[in-house]
């Protein structure tokens, strides 16, 4: 018994050895292994084996079992990674094949300045508001202390719809919006749509975008809005940013200012984007007017307060060196998709 | 407004510094300089050269062979100037010298023209003699020189002196902006006083001391204001013995330099004036004025008038006049007129320096059509006082340049003239608003210094005349912010109550628009806000439609711009068209704008400006993938319920066909469709193109960002499909909001695969089929509950003309 046993291991091991394919080592394990294989035959043959040997040669016959078994399995295995192994080689692909893109549509580079803008400003408190588009004369000019015969509203620049309704050329109108409704402090931002009466060209629009910022509260200096400033020009331009405050004039702020950057491109060693020298003007603020704080019914002993306004189209021109402004309402595809 | 250096130092003689640190102090300070020229710019060894022998070339007619003594040597130069004779002193650049230009005036290279010495057919020249345009002016600046030629020097020049400096060029033109406020700073006077405060130094104002010979100035002329609110003061004088001739070199040069052509002594000496002293002035030949007398009064409507430069010019009763016993002589502060002018016989001369009303000037410039120099200043609105002091210059600058005699007298009609305005002076609340700590004595010292004065009694400033900017506090924190300087206020973040930043609710829907049609394939883009009348009919609106009842413009860029948009469709049609004019292939624009509805024309109140989510697309996609869009846009907004879309949309611009209004619990919110074919091709558009509109202010009632977790089903799902023949006219919208209303609560769900319409089906029919999905939340369905549902699907159905397939 022993010997056949021995023999049947033999048989099988050879198998399993010269075995080339997963289905040659299945025959092997049906063959011997299986319900009809050798091996359960000599299971089977137990009942002429004397009683007192049938548990060792049971046990002979399970060792010799789980031997191949063991040796089946392995083999088995080997023969599943190489097959794994040659299938993963056909399947080779080249990796420098065009990509599939979702084809996502882009953001205006407008937006993706004011984007820029209202993360700043949203990180120090500030709201960002409306106002609307066309307006009344007195939210534009007047209550910003412009009156009616001001230069600055002068016909040839401002769109009228008839003497007292226009189109807003500055979002600082939207100051006197929320100045009226009496809720202090304010911390504001308003961007928005804007339109003067300049011929379309390289670098003028008849309408653009302004971001018009306003903080009103007590003790509010012209230290706060130069620090203010100059935060927001290091998180939109960079940590290295210096910036210039130059004496101004505008009618709703006193003292009024107009600022430079460091040229954000050379560093300011001087190159074409600040025509040598080294500095690019960027916006226009001041304290606020007390004479605009009393108009919309603040009193100015009690609250001061800074604004400031920002072209975006300025910034988006520069910060992303777009030489002609007209690419920007022109919306062709090969345009908006560098942004 | 441009002025030489050199003129600023006249009255600031100690001020000394580069022109880059003039040009920075001076901007920090709010006088902006916005460029500077050195006027020796690439003008390099040239002295003043006198021409001892010339003999003629050997071997070439046209030139000639100078010997030059340029002071301590002699040079022999050759030349083919037809102008210079022996013993004429000229401008000679050395050998390794430079100069600015070729001597035919054209624009002059970057690096200026290097001279060397060499031959010229065969025979040594060791420098040039040169021509004004060779160093870079012109016979306009300089009219005394040749208009061929070489510069030739008067006799007194100083052989080898600098020849630069003797033309004046040693200088720098600095061009400055000026802000509307400061009108005194058009002027060289104002920026010399500027400058003087900047740099610490003194400003010496030139004394008017007018040498007068005589007569009275009343004996020659009255003046007569018949409208002071136009006129608040008029200076007259009178000059005699006029002798019209060449102004001074130096007044040239001053001139020249801030762009103003020589013209003549008297010409020259009104321009100086209004240069230095920022006064229009006006000079009429006094033979011309009938009646002794000048009369200020308005112009009649209808008048027409001559002015000087030979135009005729439409006036009305807004435009005052200069005007004479008989006749009008001038527009006041505009332009003279051609009746009175100044020629070249003039004995007598009347000066004119007046304060005029300066919006009235600026509207009179604009109606006439003529904005001179002298408006231009006027409009800003003059210092009455300044009108005495430019005059009495000029008559003084008549004696000096030996032009004239000046007539006792001035005849000087005004209205009051207002006192010297006073401010209080607090300096706790400057440093307060300032955020500063500037003393007292450095405030009053920067007064001082603008000639503002303190009076100690009244703790009050008093503020010269010519500071018409200076009003209120705010105004005087300003002066002590620039003069202690904007780069030393200290930088501080605004302390007090935190406050929440944060985008409005409707931003953040804009916002989400934004999100999904990027995410969707849409790039944006941006149009006008105002279009042409001429839309409407482009897009096949009809006549008397309310969407043609837009704002118009009352002085627009042109009638193409002239209406406010109702509907943003034709900026995104105009944008499809440039791309697909340029052949850009698979295009989808987006656009976030308002809309401008009117609510009665003409307009009395604000209209109601309709933000607008508007999508456009041509190429890959059709209308159901513009749906999805419109639909991905609804679900990032939690607004889970069904869309309905009504094919009756009754958009004339969108194919009849394929529009669809899109209604969300029974309102509307917008529409989609296929671009109407008329449309396209009104547009130039060649392919199908697609659009949809979203009313962003009726979506916001529906949008929320709240979510509530619902819970994943824990019982298992039935499916059940179902296919029918329905007649065409059946919307497959109307079936599911059947199959939905029936279906119950345990209906989870209803999705169409597959509507078919052909030789199979039944004429006039197709076919559909859907896929429903039922589920409880509580239990496993069983199959009765299941048949129950569907038995009131399918009556349902039966009732909307629907025919089961097996």
């Amino acid at each position: 018994m022993k010997e056949k046993l021995e023999q049947i291991k033999a048989k099988a091991l050879a198998q399993i050895e010269s075995s080339e394919a997963l289905e040659k080592l299945n025959d092997v394990r049906v063959n011997i292994l299986g319900k009809k294989g050798e091996l359960t035959a000599v299971l089977k043959s137990m009942k002429d084996v004397a009683p007192q040997d049938r548990p060792k040669v049971g046990q002979m016959v399970n060792e010799t079992r789980a031997e191949i078994e063991k040796v089946l399995e392995a083999a088995v295995k080997k023969m599943e990674t190489a097959a794994r192994e040659a299938k993963m080689k056909a399947e080779v692909i080249d990796v420098t094949l065009p990509a599939k893109k979702n084809n996502v549509g882009h953001k205006h580079p407008n937006t993706l300045a004011l984007e820029e803008v209202e993360r700043i400003f949203i990180g120090m408190g500030y709201e960002v508001v409306e106002g609307p588009e066309i307006d009344k004369d007195y939210y534009v000019f007047e209550a910003l202390n412009i009156p009616a015969d001001h230069p600055a509203k002068d016909e040839q620049d401002t769109f009228y719809i008839n003497g007292d309704i226009l189109l807003r050329t500055q979002t600082s109108s939207v100051q006197v919006h929320e100045m009226e409704k009496g809720k202090l402090p304010i911390r504001m931002i308003a961007p928005g749509r804007v339109f003067r009466s300049d011929e379309v060209d390289a670098t003028h629009s008849p309408s653009f975008h302004q971001i018009e910022g306003l903080v009103i509260d007590k003790n509010i200096t012209f230290a706060d809005l130069k620090g203010t400033l100059a935060e927001f020009a290091k998180e939109l331009f960079g940590e290295d940013t210096k910036v210039k405050f130059r004496p101004h004039h505008f009618p709703f702020t006193e003292p009024s200012a107009e600022v430079d950057v460091s040229c954000f491109k050379c560093g300011g060693s001087g190159c074409r984007f600040c025509k040598g020298s080294g500095w690019i003007e960027i916006l226009g603020c001041g304290m606020v007017h007390p004479h605009v704080l009393e108009m919309s019914g603040i009193d100015p002993k009690e609250y001061t307060g800074f604004a400031f306004g920002v072209g975006l189209e300025r910034i988006a021109l520069l910060k992303y060196e777009i030489d002609d402004m007209r690419l920007l309402y022109e919306n062709d595809i090969r345009f908006l998709k560098q942004f | 407004m441009n002025t030489a250096l050199s003129w600023i130092k006249a009255y600031v003689p100690e001020l000394s510094c580069t022109d880059q640190e003039y040009c920075d102090a001076m901007t920090l300070t709010g006088t902006k300089v916005e460029g500077f020229e050195r006027l020796d710019k690439n003008l390099e060894k040239i002295v003043v050269g006198q021409i001892e022998k010339i003999e003629r070339h050997p071997d070439a007619d046209k030139l000639i062979v100078c010997q030059v003594n340029i002071g301590k040597e002699v040079i022999q130069i050759v030349t083919g100037a037809p102008n210079v004779k022996e013993g004429d002193k000229v401008p000679v650049v050395l050998d390794g010298g430079k100069v600015a230009g070729g001597h035919d005036g054209g624009p002059l290279p970057e690096g200026g023209i290097p001279i060397k010495a060499g031959k010229l057919r065969g025979v040594p020249s060791n420098g040039m003699m040169c021509s004004i345009e060779e160093l870079g002016s012109g016979r306009e600046m300089y009219p005394e020189a040749p208009e061929n030629g070489i510069y030739i020097f008067e006799e007194d020049a100083p052989v080898g002196a600098d020849a630069v400096e003797l033309l004046g060029l040693r200088d720098t033109v600095f061009e400055y902006e000026i802000t509307s406020n400061r009108v005194d700073c058009y002027s060289v006077l104002g920026i010399a006083r500027e400058a003087a405060v900047t740099f610490g130094k003194t400003f010496i104002p030139p004394v008017e001391e007018v040498k007068e010979s005589g007569g009275n100035a009343a004996d020659y002329i009255s003046v007569e204001v018949e409208d002071p609110d136009l006129c608040s003061r008029y200076c007259a004088r009178i000059c005699t013995n006029i002798k019209i001739g060449p102004s001074p070199k130096w007044m040239q040069r001053r001139l020249a330099a801030s762009g103003i052509r020589p013209i003549n002594n008297l010409v020259d000496i009104t321009n100086y004036v209004m240069e230095e002293y920022g006064q229009p002035m006006h000079a009429y030949d006094y033979d011309t004025i009938a009646g002794k007398k000048i009369i200020v009064r308005r112009a009649k409507d209808g008048d027409v008038f001559t002015t000087l430069d030979g135009q005729e010019r439409k006036l009305d009763s807004e435009v005052l006049m200069i005007c004479d016993a008989e006749k009008e002589v001038g527009i006041a502060g505009i332009m003279g007129g051609e009746n009175s002018m100044i020629t070249g016989d003039v004995k007598t001369v009347l000066f004119e320096a007046a304060t005029f009303n300066g919006p009235n000037i600026r509207k009179s410039a604009k109606r006439v059509g003529l904005r001179t120099d002298a408006s231009g200043i006027f409009e800003k609105g003059l210092d009455p006082y300044n009108a005495q002091a430019a005059i009495n210059r000029a008559c003084q600058l008549i004696v000096e340049l030996g032009c004239g005699e000046v007539v006792s007298g001035m005849v000087d009609v005004k209205e009051p003239l207002k006192e010297k305005r006073r401010i209080s002076f607090n300096p706790e609340q400057i440093n307060r608003l300032l955020g500063t700590d500037v003393s007292e004595e450095q405030m009053l010292a920067i007064f001082a210094a603008e000639e503002i004065a303190f009076d100690k009694e009244t703790k009050e400033l008093v503020i010269p005349t010519f500071r018409q900017d200076l009003v209120g506090e705010a105004d005087i924190a300003e002066e002590v912010a620039r003069f202690y300087g904007y780069d030393k206020i200290p930088t501080t973040l605004p302390s007090g109550e935190a406050t929440t930043g944060k985008l409005s609710f409707k931003l953040r829907i804009e916002q989400k628009a934004r999100e999904v049609a990027e995410f969707c394939g849409f790039s944006q883009g941006m149009c006008y806000s105002f279009e042409s009348p001429k839309v409407f009919d482009k897009l096949l609106i009809p006549e008397g439609d309310a969407l043609r009842n837009a704002i118009t413009i009352s002085n627009p860029l042109g009638e193409d711009f002239s209406i406010m948009r109702t509907l943003p469709l034709n900026g995104m049609l105009i944008s499809l068209a440039t791309n697909y004019n340029r052949r850009n292939k698979d295009v989808r624009l987006y656009e976030l704008g308002n809309i401008y509805m009117p609510e009665s024309l003409p307009l009395t109140k604000l209209p109601d400006e309709r933000m607008q989510f508007t999508l456009g697309m041509y190429g890959e996609g059709d209308f159901f993938s513009m749906k999805g869009v419109v639909e991905e846009f609804f679900d990032s907004l939690g607004m889970t319920k069904r869309a309905e879309y009504d094919p009756k949309a009754g958009k004339p611009f969108l194919h009849p066909g394929r529009q669809a209004a899109i209604r969300y619990e029974g309102k509307l919110l917008g529409y989609l469709g296929e671009v109407h074919p008329q449309v396209l091709d009104n547009y130039d558009i060649g392919t199908k193109a697609y659009v949809a509109v979203l009313e962003i202010p009726e979506v916001l009632p529906f949008a929320t960002f709240d979510r509530k977790y619902e819970g994943i089903a824990k019982y298992p799902a039935v499916t059940r499909d179902i296919s029918m023949t329905v007649p065409k006219e059946v919307l497959v919208g109307q079936l599911e909001a059947m199959i939905g209303q029936r279906g119950g609560k345990i209906l989870e769900d209803c999705q169409l695969f597959d509507v078919y319409e052909g030789s199979q089906v039944k004429e006039g029919c197709k076919s559909v089929a859907f896929s429903l999905t039922f589920r409880a939340k509580d239990k496993t369905l069983e199959e009765n509950d299941i048949t129950g549902a569907m038995k009131k699907i399918l009556n349902g159905l039966e009732q909307l003309g629907a025919e089961l397939r097996q």
